[in-house]
C-alpha cells in the first residue's frame, strides 16, 4: 500500500508530500529519535509527537516511507520546508499515537501486500 | 553548543550517502554507515563545540573518523551500555539522549575503536566491511 493511500485512509494533512507513491511497508512508533535510528526499518511509516528538523534527517537517512506527526502544534515552517527539499513524506493528524498506531496497523494488517504482525 | 546548533544534525550523514552512494558502494554499507555518522554527529553537537568528521573509502572497507576537543567521556564501559546518557534536558525534550548513541554506533560497525580523555576531548574510528571482501585484509599474515 502506498502513502498517498494510507494518508487517504487515515484522513492525513500533507505538509510535505514529494514521493506519495513509496510503499509503506510497516509502521514505527517513538519520541525518541535514537529508538528510531536504530529499530526503524526502511518503508516504515513513524508516527511520532517531534515536530523538529531532526526528525526529517532521521526520516531520511533510514529511508521511511512517510512521517505523521501525531495531533499536537503545527511545525515550524521550516520543517516541512525541509521534508520537501530532502524528499520526505510529512504529514499531519488531529488523532494522538495510540489511536494512529492501531489504525495504521489495521490498515496495513488487511493489505496482502504487507504483514506486520509477522514483523513483531 | 547551543540547542540551535542541532537542528544541523544529519546534514554530515546525508552528504556521506551520498558521496557513498556515487562512488557504488553497496546499499548495506551505505545504510550503516549513515547510522554511524549520525550518531557522531548529534554526540558532537550535543556535547561539544564542534569536531571533525572523516570519510575514508577502500575497495574493503569503509572508515568513519570522529575527532573532538569536547569534555571527553569520563566512564569509557558506561557509555556503551544502552540506557546509559549523560545528555542535558534541552537535547532529551528533543527525543536525543535515549542512551543508545554509542550502542548504535557499535552495533553497525564491524570494529568500533573509543578513545577518550576528560578534558581533552574524543576520538572514535568505526569501521565497516564492504559485502565479498570480509577479513581480506588479513590474507597476507602468516600461515594465511
Amino acid at each position: 500500500m502506498n502513502a498517498r493511500e494510507v494518508a487517504r485512509v487515515l484522513g492525513l494533512e500533507p505538509l510535505a508530500f514529494p514521493h506519495p507513491e513509496a510503499e509503506v511497508g510497516g509502521g514505527f512508533c517513538s519520541d525518541l529519535l535514537s529508538r528510531a535510528m536504530a529499530e526503524a526499518s526502511p518503508g516504515d511509516a513513524w508516527i511520532t509527537y517531534q515536530r523538529h528538523l531532526n526528525v526529517v534527517a532521521v526520516a531520511k537517512l533510514k529511508e521511511l516511507s512517510l512521517v505523521i506527526l501525531a495531533r499536537g502544534p503545527e511545525p515550524e515552517p521550516e520543517v516541512a520546508a525541509r521534508a520537501e527539499e530532502e524528499g520526505v513524506n510529512l504529514l499531519r493528524s488531529d488523532d494522538g499515537m495510540f489511536e494512529l498506531a492501531g489504525r495504521l496497523y489495521a490498515l496495513l494488517a488487511g493489505d496482502p501486500e504487507t504483514h506486520p504482525a509477522e514483523r513483531g | 553548543m547551543s540547542p540551535g546548533a542541532i537542528a544541523d544534525v544529519g546534514a554530515v550523514s546525508t552528504q556521506i550517502r551520498r558521496i557513498l552512494r556515487e562512488l557504488g558502494v553497496e546499499p548495506e554499507v551505505v545504510r550503516r554507515v549513515g547510522i554511524i555518522c549520525f550518531e557522531g554527529e548529534t554526540n558532537i553537537a550535543i556535547f561539544t563545540k564542534g569536531g571533525r568528521i572523516t570519510l575514508m573509502v577502500w575497495d574493503d572497507r569503509v572508515e568513519l573518523f570522529f575527532a573532538d576537543n569536547g569534555p571527553g567521556i569520563e566512564d569509557l564501559e558506561l557509555v556503551r551500555r544502552p540506557g546509559y546518557s549523560t545528555a542535558p534536558d534541552w537535547a532529551r525534550e528533543l527525543g536525543f539522549g535515549a542512551g543508545m548513541g554509542i550502542p548504535n554506533m557499535e552495533k553497525n560497525a564491524d570494529t568500533f575503536v573509543l578513545r577518550s580523555r576528560p578534558g581533552k576531548g574524543t576520538a572514535i574510528r568505526a569501521t565497516v566491511w564492504r559485502k565479498g571482501n570480509e577479513r581480506q585484509g588479513s590474507s597476507a599474515g602468516p600461515g594465511a
